[in-house]
């Protein structure tokens, strides 16, 4: 049922990804100070990839996207909770935000930074896992 | 000491590599913490000993006031000397006991992590830091006593344990709670100094309820008494560390340590009196039922911890010196004795104690080393255990209550003791010689040299009881009889306990030698035993089943439809209780809005309607939709563009989600029959009412000051950032945002596990074949 096989979503899917994963990003990162932040981005992200599923089917999703959505809900998590040490480091209370400013392009590098990938990859994780779980679970009916 | 305890549980979690390298010797080698602990401990005993006390703190959650505290002062160190001596022999023992078991990386894990946490409990000063360890052992020993999991037997009385310790740990916290709310610290050192005002408090009957229900469930008090023999079903080595020095004592342990706070009430002195003593004659009662060795030595434990709940509550300085030399005596003596039926049971194949005879012959050494230990458990001179023995009954005839209740009790626990002790020592190796199972050698020396050394000190110590003075001293001045001079002596000269005890040996060697044909005139006493606590506690758990079984069919149906009615129904109850009852609503709301706003609202009120009335699902679902992105629109007027951000884009993927399931849904078939849609309009219409009341009392309502102008204020120069939604979640409330990546990952864990599960049961068979081969 999934793959949907018209030329329009086809084309459509293949330009839109790049970009909305790019918008992803760029949500992700100025997060901090505008409308944004690792949860929005995080759903931007899985929308992209829901519309190439729809577009070209599970198995090009998965293929595309090389690494299992379940590591990248463990991958996230790591961050998350990473991202609450270096605190202790500085002999401060466990989760106070650490910040640092790179010098050369001018960023802001920080642990909540850290902790909103974590986020992001989560959420996007959280979210294609449920949604590959539903399509396989079709394939296998199917079959 | 902290650093020695955790580094501890990483020791433990190392034991499967360190059995790759040393094979059969892990045992010993991991002996060396335990050995290397205790020798440190020694080394602190000229401070211990003038009185001193090590506070050893470390900050834990300081906001709290809990910190990872130890401190060692005379009856500290006395528990932590046990614990690791006596652990260091049992992991000796273990190496020849289990030699070449499947299992064993896997027991020694468990059985140093059990160690380190009745080690980490004695030595804890803050009342959480006491209580973490104090569930670490119960978790630990129910590992422990279902060592042998494929014995169902032996999962049952794991699970007898932990019910029953873990179901006393939660009175224990609220009691810890209590005791740190009226004492206002959570330091026991703290605790000990403020004691009179303890006693006042008005908290301190409740307080002292749940504590004492903590430690009877814990050490065994009656009617708790039931799970301790039926943990006898984990291997020998733990029986004889959990029953010499552990486990069962930290119920005691904890009384005594907040015997100075707590103690001298006549509360105290009668339920601890009144329920050691019971359970000491209770325990030597039904000690002599039983044939199998270790059954009979598990009730005499129950039986010894009775006697020291007994003598602390009495609580007379010489109560509580007999309290610490039984302490010492029973330790030593249990601990070899266990060890040898451990032996026994290894030689012989058989635990039964009438299946076996004349064992002297081909284990003469094993013979003397039991023969020792029991004389001390039977309480005999020259040993320690005669020493405790006559201090023990010199306090009880000194009870203040119910003395005549008390000394009739703990004779009939002597001389039933001194019966048991007969049949230990005597029966399996003197007499004629029976045919066992396997047939019986000399006990290899690693298992030898743990019980020879226990009893040759239960001997040495009772012949030279003076040399335990100072230790004595030390640590009766821990439980709050500061100022009391101490002398052991062997003998105290022809006087009342001594007469008792002579009557006890005369009156305990006619049980031992009548004790067959006694056992079979007990044995009609079984059915009126069977409704014993043991019983109430099956009852009990079956309740609870039929319980949650009951709920289940009840809640958790699987409709979804019921699980609505009941949050909804839930939920109206209890908020409109507060609304009505608590604060009388109040509409008093000034209505201005603009034409906007108006539309939104219409749309929404229209999205509703027709989620209501469509009788196709995708017509449905698109309604339902109309209301989000409304609801996206009301953040996006109210000046909220993160939240209509994650609105609309929620919408967007709850479609996509709904396109997947839709397909799988079977065609409306059934529809609700027209009671239950009558219902589930009044139960939505109640709902809808009662939340839009609510927002308008809370809007006319007075305003409580607002976190948001904190937020607002501090967003950039505290979390460098100007989007305050975001600063929220990732800095300022970021543990919140933590828990929900975790519920988050949960979340989607369960939407696979429910859907593979469902879609294959190939694969749940083999995952459960796979769960087999590890067992």
């Amino acid at each position: 049922m999934v793959r949907s096989g018209t030329l329009i979503l086809s084309v459509a899917a293949r330009l839109l990804l790049p970009l909305q994963l790019l918008f992803s990003l760029f949500l992700l990162l100025r997060g901090h100070d505008e409308p944004g932040g690792g949860f929005i981005a995080g759903l931007v992200a899985s929308g992209a990839f829901a519309l190439y599923l729809f577009a070209y089917g599970g198995r090009a999703m998965h293929a595309m996207l090389k690494v299992s959505p379940r590591d990248l809900i463990g991958v996230g998590l790591t961050l998350g909770v990473l991202s609450t040490l270096p605190a202790l480091w500085q002999g401060e209370p466990f989760f106070t935000a650490q910040w640092w400013t790179i010098p050369l392009i001018d960023f802001k590098a920080s642990t909540p930074l850290l902790f909103d990938i974590g986020v992001y990859l989560v959420v996007l994780g959280s979210v294609l896992t449920a949604i590959t779980a539903l399509v396989d679970n079709d394939r296998e009916d199917d079959a | 000491m902290q650093l020695a305890v955790l580094g501890g549980f990483v020791v433990a979690g190392m034991a499967p590599l360190l059995h790759r390298w040393f094979g059969d010797r892990t045992p010993l080698v991991m002996a060396l913490l335990p050995a290397s602990l205790a020798a440190w401990l020694l080394g602190q005993w000229p401070a211990i000993a003038a009185g001193e006390v090590l506070l050893l703190e470390w900050a834990w959650v300081p906001g709290l006031d809990i910190s990872l505290s130890f401190l060692i002062d005379g009856l500290a160190w006395l528990f932590a000397l046990l614990i690791t001596g006596i652990g260091a022999l049992v992991l000796v023992y273990t190496g020849d006991y289990l030699r070449g078991h499947r299992d064993l990386p896997r027991f020694l894990v468990v059985l140093t992590a059990f160690m380190m946490s009745m080690l980490g409990l004695v030595l804890a000063d803050n009342l959480v830091t006491l209580f973490v360890f104090w569930e670490l052992t119960s978790i630990t020993s129910f590992l422990l006593i279902g060592f042998n999991h494929g014995d169902l037997s032996a999962r049952k009385a794991a699970q007898q344990g932990l019910y029953v310790t873990v179901g006393g740990g939660l009175a224990l916290l609220a009691g810890f709670v209590m005791l740190a709310m009226a004492g206002g610290s959570w330091s026991l050192a703290e605790l000990t100094t403020r004691g009179d005002e303890l006693r006042d408090h008005a908290l301190y009957p409740p307080l002292l309820a749940c504590l004492l229900i903590g430690a009877f469930t814990k050490s065994a008090q009656f009617p708790f008494h039931f799970w301790l023999p039926s943990a006898m079903a984990a291997p020998t080595p733990v029986s004889a560390y959990l029953h010499s020095a552990t486990m069962v004592k930290a119920g005691v342990y904890l009384l005594a340590r907040l015997h100075p706070a707590l103690g001298g009430t006549d509360a105290w002195t009668l339920s601890l009196s009144l329920v050691g003593a019971f359970t000491m004659a209770t325990g030597a009662f039904l000690a002599i039922h039983h044939t199998n060795l270790k059954k009979l030595l598990a009730y005499s434990t129950v039986m010894a911890l009775g006697t020291l709940t007994m003598l602390l509550g009495l609580g007379t300085p010489a109560a509580l010196v007999a309290f610490v030399t039984f302490l010492l005596a029973h330790s030593l003596y249990k601990g070899a004795l266990f060890m040898v039926a451990g032996i026994l049971d290894h030689e012989t194949g058989t635990k039964d104690v009438t299946h076996m005879g004349g064992l002297r012959r081909v284990m003469p050494r094993t013979a003397v080393v039991a023969a020792v230990a029991a004389l001390s458990l039977a309480g005999m001179p020259p040993l320690l255990g005669f020493v405790g023995k006559e201090l023990m009954l010199e306090s009880a005839l000194a009870a203040t209550h119910f003395r005549v209740i008390i000394v009739g009790l703990t004779f009939v626990a002597a001389f039933l003791t001194l019966a048991v002790a007969a049949i230990v020592a005597l029966r399996p190796f003197h007499g004629a010689w029976r045919r066992t199972p396997r047939s019986p050698h000399e006990a290899p020396p690693g298992m030898l040299v743990g019980p020879a050394l226990l009893a040759a000190l239960s001997l040495l110590l009772g012949l030279v009881p003076g040399r335990l003075d100072a230790l004595v001293a030390s640590t009766v001045a821990g439980l709050g009889a500061v100022d009391h001079e101490v002398h052991l002596a062997l003998w105290h000269g022809i006087n009342l306990p001594l007469l008792l005890s002579l009557a006890s040996l005369a009156l305990g060697l006619a049980v031992w030698h009548r004790w067959d044909r006694l056992r079979a005139r007990l044995a009609r006493l079984r059915p009126l035993m069977a409704r014993g606590p043991e019983a109430g506690y099956e009852a009990l758990m079956a309740g609870l089943v039929a319980g949650a079984e009951w709920q289940t069919r009840m809640l958790q149906n699987g409709h979804i439809r019921n699980y609505l009615v009941v949050t909804l129904l839930t939920l109206l109850g209890l908020v409109g209780h507060a609304l009505f009852f608590r604060h009388a609503p109040s509409l008093d709301v000034p209505v201005e809005a603009y034409l906007h706003e108006a539309v939104v609202a219409g749309l929404m009120v229209a999205g509703a309607v027709a989620a209501c009335v469509m009788r196709s699902r995708l017509a449905a679902v698109a309604a339902v939709g109309i209301m989000g992105f409304s609801i996206a629109l009301v953040f996006v007027l109210f000046s909220a563009p993160d939240l209509a951000i994650t609105q609309l884009l929620v919408e967007t993927l709850t479609v996509i989600l709904l396109v997947l399931v839709l397909f799988r849904l079977p065609r409306f078939a059934t529809l609700s029959t027209p009671t239950e849609r009558a219902r589930d309009v009044v139960v939505a219409g109640l709902s809808g009412l009662m939340i839009t009341l609510l927002m308008l009392s809370v809007l006319a309502g007075e305003r409580l000051p607002r976190i948001s102008d904190y937020l607002i204020a501090n967003s950039q120069p505290q979390g460098h950032g100007h989007n305050i939604v975001n600063v929220i979640l990732v800095d300022f409330r970021a543990l919140d945002t933590l828990g929900e990546m975790f519920v988050l990952a949960l979340a989607a864990i369960g939407v696979l596990a429910m859907l593979r599960f469902h879609a294959g049961d190939h694969e749940v068979g083999r995952s459960s074949t796979r769960e087999h081969g590890d067992g």
